[in-house]
């Protein structure tokens, strides 16, 4: 039996999305025709709208669907940056533990737009700078296009103090946006409470399908597309709405608020129990953003001594799935760009491995993983040529 | 046994894996990435770092029904191959790069990973056979002449043929390519890389004229006369005819040769055909493939290039250098080149060449 500590990366889908899934995909119409077919689509797709709505506190008229995360990271990020561009500003500013679906079109609009990119630190535990912020605002903050921040960090789980971004970026009326892709499901927040601009999601990290993920767009923002064509979601995101998914999206999240208490309650004690029997084991493994708010199923560890691909290659034969930073386009593992600003040097950042809890996380799952950690660490440490 | 198939992405490696599955093994695909900056396409028949790779190897893997993984080796890939590349090219010397990733790589950094992770072995789809007998485990030439790669595994120590499984060596070419097409491998009729895989362009001198520099000296005659001008000592090579732009002509118009190479002076020295003839050469650092080699001369063959032929010689070792007599003269040999002694078709060991007597 092989024991699924990646959640993170995806989790399985709920039943009820499944079913809805299936469902729909046997329900013919596009929902941008006008005849009977498409308004009944149309009619499931708006429904399945204000349901996501209502869960994340925002318009229903501000939910833009996307394929992905990724996909609403771009369009916000490159978006904001066009907009705030043509009223003469010129700098993007995003976190040093963003998620690549930031990072690389941060780079991009450097690289291909001119802009500027100012990258906020953060500090041992993986909390961003906030004086560093509000300095950079202080200083520059007419020519802010756009602030990018993530909820909480998809390696550590650390939770970002976004509410505080907001507040220092409303004086200068700087657009923010957020990242909320692996929090979504773990922490409860509302975008207009937050008075966030925009604010990405995925549906396959709570259970939903792969392929789906939405923009919320604060109401009467115009901003540049990325996709051009039928005109949908707001003109922001052409492209015929993918009805099954967007449905079993919902379904997904209304699952998720219907459990929330108990499955986050549930997998941080297993959290807890994981990290204490890891300590337990191997006295010198640390684990990542220990001292700051996290999110409940994420537990980064640095085993001192070890490569994290060798520890995944253990693991993976003795049928424990978990996860290293991120991969180049070779696959080849790099040191996590998250762990060293936190401080790690290369050696200690490629010593890290990842472990993530979902709703189907048992106690049998982390007992099986403790049973073997020794002696994958053990064996690491001897294979470790650096 | 439990293995490890270092899988390129391409053809031969992936049959090799393929086969070491079929024989009963427990088998791992690992790709190497060797290249920390990998370029995104291959470009003809060269590299062995690009995305395109690494993408082929796990896609063999996955036919083949085994776990992948990519083993990031750029680190000591740069240290131990790259840079003794170019160290030896800047001080006059030919070096032959894939007996030192051979070397110190693949049955070195890599099988010592292996063996630390409770594996027996590292799989390769080298053309090389091994074999069990009296002398222990030993390293043959394979079947198939024209794909034969003993000559580049010559590099190994007696406990490193230990960990090494080919299992190609009986095997022809394009009986492989067959197989990997019934084996439903996508990878059936990938072109053969044959150049160095950290010079994608295939074009050694300018690779090496982009990192060491370009100084411009004289070519000289064996008169100390100047003939011609070189772009940077080290893109010349012994034995080299071609490229050399000299102004002067012999006066029998007859052609000439790179006889010496000379980063020190910034020289290159030609000369007639008739002096590049040598009959005896002298390696260092030997390495035995078996039992090491004594004082006694003995009949055997050496070998200097990965295809060269096998010449008729008497070996032996002095204590200090690996000798050999030639019993025909060679002409065009540069130190810094491999001399790998065969007896029959087994790999005896091999030195590196650092003197050459006409």
């Amino acid at each position: 039996m092989s024991v699924y500590l990646d959640h993170a990366a995806t989790t399985p889908m709920v039943d009820v999305a499944i079913e809805t899934l299936t469902l729909q995909l046997r329900k013919l119409g596009n929902p941008s025709s006008l005849h009977t077919p498409g308004r009944a689509v149309r009619k499931d797709i708006e429904s399945a709208r204000e349901v996501i709505a209502n869960a994340v506190g925002s318009l229903a008229s501000e939910v833009i669907f996307t394929a992905s995360g990724t996909e609403a990271n771009n369009i916000a990020l490159k978006g904001l940056y066009w907009r705030g561009k043509a009223a003469g500003r010129n700098l993007v500013v995003i976190s040093a533990i963003e998620h690549h679906a930031i990072l690389d079109p941060a780079q991009w609009l450097h690289d291909h737009e001119g802009a500027e990119v100012a990258t906020i630190g953060v500090d041992n535990n993986g909390v961003i700078n906030l004086a560093e912020l509000a300095d950079l605002i202080t200083r520059r903050g007419d020519e802010i296009a756009v602030i990018s921040i993530m909820a909480a960090n998809n390696e550590t789980g650390v939770v970002q103090p976004i509410a505080e971004v907001v507040k220092l970026a409303q004086e200068n009326s700087i657009p923010v946006h957020c990242d909320a892709v692996q929090s979504f499901g773990k922490v409860q927040f509302s975008f207009t409470d937050l008075q966030l601009t925009a604010l990405s999601l995925s549906a396959h990290k709570i259970g939903g399908p792969l392929g789906i993920g939405l923009l919320i767009l604060r109401r009467g923002l115009d901003m540049p597309a990325l996709l051009h064509g039928g005109g949908q979601e707001r003109e922001i995101r052409s492209g015929t709405l993918n009805a099954p998914s967007i449905l079993a999206f919902a379904a997904a999240v209304t699952e998720s608020i219907r459990t929330f208490e108990e499955q986050n309650t549930q997998m941080a004690q297993l959290r807890e129990n994981f990290a204490r029997g890891i300590l337990e084991r191997i006295p010198d493994a640390y684990i990542n953003g220990v001292l700051a708010e996290r999110l409940p199923g994420i537990i980064n560890v640095t085993f001192p001594g070890t490569e994290s691909d060798t520890l995944l290659l253990l693991l993976d034969a003795r049928g424990i799935a978990a996860s290293t930073g991120s991969a180049c386009s070779a696959g080849v593992q790099r040191p996590s760009h998250v762990l060293l600003a936190m401080g790690h040097s290369d050696l200690t950042a490629r010593s890290s491995i990842r472990f993530s809890l979902g709703r189907t996380t048992t106690l049998g799952d982390i007992e099986k993983a403790l049973e073997v950690l020794p002696s994958v660490i053990e064996r690491a440490r001897v294979a470790n040529l650096r | 046994m439990k293995l490890i198939a270092a899988m390129s992405g391409g053809v031969d490696s992936a049959v090799a894996a393929a086969r070491a599955v079929q024989a009963g093994h427990e088998v791992i695909g690992v790709h190497l990435a060797l290249s920390s900056n990998p370029q995104k396409y291959r470009s003809g028949a060269r590299g062995c770092c690009t995305i395109e790779d690494s993408h082929d190897a796990r896609r063999a893997a996955d036919v083949i029904g085994i776990p992948f993984y990519i083993w990031d080796m750029a680190e000591e890939f740069h240290e131990e191959v790259v840079e003794n590349f170019m160290a030896e090219y800047a001080a006059g010397r030919t070096p032959n790069p894939c007996l030192r990733c051979n070397e110190k790589i693949k049955f070195a950094a890599v099988l010592d990973r292996a063996r630390a992770m409770e594996f027996d072995g590292v799989v390769t789809g080298h053309y090389a056979i091994t074999k069990e007998g009296p002398m222990g485990k030993t390293l043959h030439r394979a079947i198939d002449e024209s794909k034969d790669q003993s000559y580049v595994l010559s590099v190994l120590k007696v406990e490193q043929i230990a960990g090494a499984i080919f299992p190609l060596g009986d095997t022809r070419k394009v009986d492989v390519r067959k197989e990997a097409k019934a084996r439903g491998l996508y990878v059936a009729n990938k072109p053969d890389s044959h150049d160095i895989c950290f010079v994608p362009s295939g074009d050694n001198a300018s690779w090496l004229h982009d990192r060491l520099g370009s100084e411009v000296g004289p070519i000289l005659d064996q008169s100390g006369a100047i003939v011609g001008q070189h772009k940077g000592a080290y893109t010349y090579t012994i034995g080299q005819r071609k490229g050399l732009g000299l102004s002067v002509p012999t006066i029998d118009g007859s052609p000439r040769f790179v006889l010496e190479v000379n980063p020190q002076t910034n020289t290159v020295v030609v000369g007639p055909r008739a002096e590049l003839a040598v009959t005896k050469m002298l390696g260092e650092n030997p390495i035995w493939c078996g039992p090491s080699v004594g004082v006694a001369p003995t009949r055997g063959f050496v070998q200097i290039r990965a295809h060269g032929k096998a010449l008729p010689c008497t070996y032996y070792f002095d204590g200090e250098k690996l000798n050999a007599e030639l019993d025909d003269p060679l002409l065009g040999l540069a130190t810094g080149q491999a001399m790998a002694i065969y007896e029959a078709d087994r790999v005896v060991g091999s030195a590196t060449i650092c003197e050459t007597l006409s």
